[in-house]
């Protein structure tokens, strides 16, 4: 248990003290958010006891790996949902109903389809019921800044996902929202787009062409993080929660080859593996006493890959190294250096990861024996399926429905994760041949039940 | 590719003072405007002695037309105003939608014609002496008819508005009626469009029944295409029965011309995502809006007028309503609502009781009996009828569907088959009954058949239209042929989309059995023993217990087919066979 006090030590070392000295704008206290937790469905935590705040002239990131509630932060800050406990003050007051200030960028874009690009951008205005004509010169004056020109009257249908983010960015902006959030806006654009869309922003941002006071950006990229925000805030799941926050200092425009910001995105990994750490050490005391794990949806044939290159490399590997060499988004990969220390397969620390002996056997041996190993690394340390197993050893036909696991799961996560967790499982399962699935009736079952072999 | 060329907006914005496309525009609206006033005249006018008479001479025929035609637009006028009244309090309202959404299901499946002796009789007594009850009873018969699905399709699409776009409105704070018509309206509009021309297909067969009806004893003539025909049915007067057909007919294809198509054309506008669907494409449409009278119109009234309803108006009265979104939200029930609910309850509950109360007095157990028999002949009916028309069109529907380039020749040809009134070629064919000397127990069948068939044929065609390319081509190289490649490759795919059609089938046949199991030409007129012939009578003869009874009968028979067939072949089609992997 030091141990795991120890580490947790080192990531609020990394963290940076809040400044008073600067207007807060938006401010969250103790805020958590659950589902269910009546008499008939449990309780699941998404959020919980968030303390948060952004202040003018502030640029935040919100980074965690998928399903550390970034997203429903965000709702909440937007005041497009209540929060089950605590609270959001906005400008000191308590927020009620739908936060004035704040405007969203979506990753979808959520433009409507049926309105064209001027009527699109022209729509928060008109709803705050500007005239029509002040409404449509101002909608073209964001359309202008954005860089659409030429294009007021064209449908969304009509534009490319790079020209749909930028209408989404001028609808966003017209309205000069005083808090600008965005929810991983670049991340259904590709690589290019999304670099000259960011730096553009940036560019109005940096050099206040636009009266937005404050920034909040959802993202899941280290890099692109360090490369826009003032503070990086750091999220971890089950349950979401504030792990660590982060200053950049670096004048803008950032280098990504410089030293100092390597160096930051090398301290964000430090934490991020440090929390997957914290999770493994969590989970090392004996299996009927742990709570469920969070499996990382890791494909196996990316894992097997993974300790395959680590191996080549002697044993160990810098993860961020990994993360240039292999062009991994970081979520990815961390998905998968959790899944190796999830299994026992590596262990990770300070940044690396290394194979365990056990990883050394798995890479070493040849199909069948991996599976060997493999089942015996999950029979050892997944929780989910030792229950399962041991609900199909005791079943009368050695069968049962999913259902039932599901219902399982979702006393300790929400409805769409413990679905995604029982199909982790489930591949997991099969692939150590542990057990059998069947798609068509979604029924688990055992292939070789005990008693034909006894 | 999209296409970049936009219809919507005129290629020549404010270049033409005129276009030709104005004249025959003009002429139409001109038209409509007549229409309108000689019809709203004609609706109220008082119920003289003669009023039942029909005049059988063909120039009279463009006027029943259209007076016809205004019922049909009157009653899907109050489908969509019901639409967007309840559809949209369900898709918000927690405690609206456990109340509306059930009792949708309920009426769906009810069969509407056996309620026109109730409906005629409370329009009547709303307003004596005038024509305008009676008229109201026949738009309700085919506002009843028309509105369910189109509710449903509504409140459906309302709920299925993906979350970043509520998200989006609540964000930029749209007021609930901008939302409604900048969101929740467009969103919804494809299915509407669709909906809407399935609706009025079933409307006409309802208007024709329902124009010319003998309730409690008086007969009762609504000026109109329905009743032209029951004159002329009655008289034996076979060139006007001709005329009369032909008419129908040539409305039918007018309108998908000159109404549906053009509705559906537009509504492309409003479909969501990037997929290239089949262009429709409408000259009517495009000479819409190539107009220069009607693009004026749209920027100096409708488009102003829209603005201010839309936006400034409520824009004015919004800043109290932003801070309550939040409480919306809350789930389960209100007070009012439960209040409302018991309320509702407790009226309903003593309503049925003292019914009950009053049916069983005067209500025999023999005559209960014979109520039970007569429903279950008229279920064999029903599915004797499925059965024909699904062994008669699957092959068909399936050699149709497996060429695309034939199926679309021949969608036009099905539609309009399929919203031509069946009932107005029951004569005739009745006819021929009498001829050969075909009984009607058997005959009905027919006539249902010939009423349904159609829901079975349409939908095997669209379901074989989408067996993948690929898996056909693998059923090539493995020579599959004949009988074998129609088990493996066409009946998984195409199962759930013929439940769906028989599913509608059946219940327009239970509708159908109402007119089909009674009738008469001139002076020969055959009964056949069951449900519909039942009710029919019992509303001719204004015996009330008798209609309540045979309907809640026939009721209680289609929800208990909708559970133990159709329901349980859906949850089959589900679980063995989608496409998806």
């Amino acid at each position: 248990m030091s141990e795991l006090d120890r580490a947790k030590r080192k990531i609020d070392a990394l963290s940076i003290q809040d400044r008073q000295d600067v207007p807060a704008i938006l401010q969250t206290k103790g805020l958590s958010m659950w589902f269910g937790g009546t008499s008939d469905t449990p309780r699941v935590t998404v959020l919980e006891g968030v303390d948060f705040t952004i202040r003018e002239g502030e640029f935040v990131a919100l980074l965690g790996p998928s399903g550390s509630g970034k997203t429903t932060f965000m709702r909440i800050l937007a005041g497009l949902t209540e929060p089950s406990a605590g609270e959001v003050l906005y400008h000191g007051q308590r927020l009620v109903g739908v936060n004035p200030g704040v405007s969203v960028v979506f990753q979808s874009f959520a433009l409507f389809p049926w309105m064209s690009v001027l009527e699109n951008v022209a729509m928060g205005l008109r709803a705050a019921g500007m005239n029509l004509k002040d409404a449509m010169e101002k909608a073209t004056a964001a359309i202008d800044m954005i860089g659409l020109d030429g294009f007021e009257d064209a449908l969304p249908r009509e534009l490319s996902g790079g020209m749909k983010q930028r209408v989404g960015f001028a609808r966003a902006l017209a309205v000069e929202p005083e808090v600008l959030c965005m929810d991983e806006p670049f991340s259904g654009l590709d690589v290019l787009t999304a670099d000259n869309l960011r730096s553009e922003l940036m560019d109005l941002w940096l050099e206040k062409k636009i009266p937005t006071k404050a920034i909040l950006a959802i993202t899941h990229s280290i890099e692109e993080a360090v490369m826009m925000a003032d503070k990086v805030v750091i999220f971890w799941h089950n349950p979401g929660r504030v792990a660590a926050v982060l200053k950049v200092g670096l004048p803008h425009p950032r280098e990504k080859k410089s030293p100092e910001f390597k160096k930051l995105i090398d301290q964000i990994y430090t934490i991020l593996v440090r929390q997957a750490e914290v999770e493994t050490k969590a989970s090392q005391r004996p299996l009927a006493l742990r709570k469920f794990q969070k499996l990382p949806h890791a494909r196996l044939g990316a894992l097997s890959g993974l300790l395959d290159l680590i191996q080549e490399r002697g044993g160990v590997e810098d993860i961020y190294e990994l993360e240039g060499e292999l062009n991994m988004e970081a979520d990815d990969l961390l998905e998968l250096t959790e899944a190796a220390s999830v299994l026992g397969l590596a262990v990770l620390s300070e940044g690396d990861i290394k194979l365990t002996q056990l990883g050394m056997r798995f890479v070493e041996g040849d199909i069948l024996s991996r599976k060997d190993v493999f089942r015996e690394a999950v029979a050892g340390s997944v929780v989910v399926i030792n229950q399962i197993l041991q609900a199909l050893n005791t079943a009368t036909d050695h069968s049962m429905d999913e259902e039932y696991f599901l219902d399982v799961l979702e006393n300790h996560f929400t409805e769409d994760e413990a679905y995604r967790q029982l199909q982790t499982a489930i591949d997991w399962g099969r692939y150590a041949e542990l057990f059998a699935y069947d798609e068509q009736s979604g029924v688990l079952y055992l292939e070789d039940p005990p008693e034909e072999e006894g | 590719m999209p296409r970049i060329i936009n219809y919507e907006r005129p290629l020549f914005r404010g270049h033409a003072p005129f276009s030709v496309y104005d004249v025959p525009i003009a002429l139409a609206v001109f038209a409509l405007i007549w229409a309108f006033l000689t019809v709203g005249r004609d609706m109220t006018a008082p119920v003289l002695p003669d009023s039942g008479e029909l005049d059988l001479a063909f120039i009279r025929l463009p006027y029943y037309a259209l007076r016809s035609v205004a019922r049909m637009f009157l009653a899907y006028f109050f489908s969509l105003l019901f639409t967007f009244v309840f559809g949209s309090l369900a898709a918000h309202n927690r405690t609206a939608e456990k109340v509306i959404i059930p009792t949708i299901d309920i009426l769906q499946s009810v069969p509407i014609l056996g309620f026109l002796a109730v409906t005629v009789n409370g329009f009547m007594s709303l307003f004596p002496g005038s024509m305008l009850g009676i008229e109201l009873a026949s738009i309700f018969a085919i506002f009843t008819s028309q509105v369910w699905n189109i509710v449903y399709s509504f409140f459906q699409s309302v709920r299925a508005i993906p979350r970043d776009l509520t998200d989006s409105a609540a964000v930029f704070k749209l007021t609930p009626i901008q939302r409604f018509f900048r969101l929740e309206v467009p969103f919804s509009m494809i299915g509407l469009v669709w909906n809407s021309m399935v609706s009025f297909g079933g409307g006409w067969f309802f208007l024709a029944a329902s124009e010319a009806i003998t309730v409690l004893g008086k007969d009762i003539r609504l000026p109109g295409l329905g009743s032209y025909l029951a004159t002329a049915v009655e008289k034996g007067d076979f060139p006007a029965i001709g005329a009369a057909i032909a008419v129908m007919l040539l409305i039918v294809v007018l309108l998908d011309l000159a109404f549906f198509r053009p509705l559906l054309a537009w509504a492309q506008k409003f479909r969501t995502g990037d997929v290239f669907e089949t262009e429709y494409e409408s000259a009517v449409l495009t000479a819409i809006q190539r107009s220069t009278l009607v693009e004026t119109f749209v920027e100096k009234v409708s488009r102003p007028f829209w603005s201010f309803l839309i936006d400034r108006l409520p824009a004015r009265l919004a800043a109290s309503r932003i801070g309550s979104l939040a409480g919306r939200r809350r789930r389960g029930l209100s007070i009012t609502g439960i209040i409302l609910l018991v309320l509702g309850g407790g009226m309903v509950f003593f309503m049925v009781g003292d019914g009950v109360v009053f049916l069983f007095q005067s209500m025999t157990l023999g005559e209960l009996g014979v109520i039970g028999l007569s429903g279950l002949a008229t279920m064999a009916r029903v599915l004797a009828t499925v059965g024909v028309a699904s062994l008669v069109w699957v092959p068909i529907g399936t050699y149709i569907g497996m060429r695309p380039g034939l199926a679309r020749r021949i969608r036009p040809v099905i539609q309009i088959g399929a919203a031509f009134p069946a009932n107005l070629v029951y004569p005739l064919v009745f006819l021929l009954f009498v001829r050969a000397g075909v009984d009607l127990g058997i005959g009905a069948v027919v006539l249902m058949f010939i009423a349904t068939q159609w829901y079975i044929l349409f939908n095997v065609i669209v379901g074989t239209l989408t067996v993948p390319e690929d898996l056909k081509a693998a059923a090539d190289v493995m020579r599959l042929r004949g009988f074998m490649r129609f088990r493996t490759l066409v009946l998984p795919i195409v199962f759930p989309f013929w439940v769906t059609g028989a599913l509608t089938a059946a219940g327009g046949a239970w509708n159908a059995s109402i007119v089909a199991e009674v009738a008469s030409f001139g002076d020969h007129s055959m009964k056949a023993f069951g449900l519909g012939a039942y009710i029919a009578q019992a509303t001719v003869q204004g015996d009330w217990p008798g209609i309540v009874v045979s309907i809640v009968v026939m009721c209680l028979l289609v929800v208990l087919m909708n559970r133990f067939l159709w329901r349980r072949l859906y949850r089959y089609a589900e679980e063995h066979f989608t496409l998806e992997g």
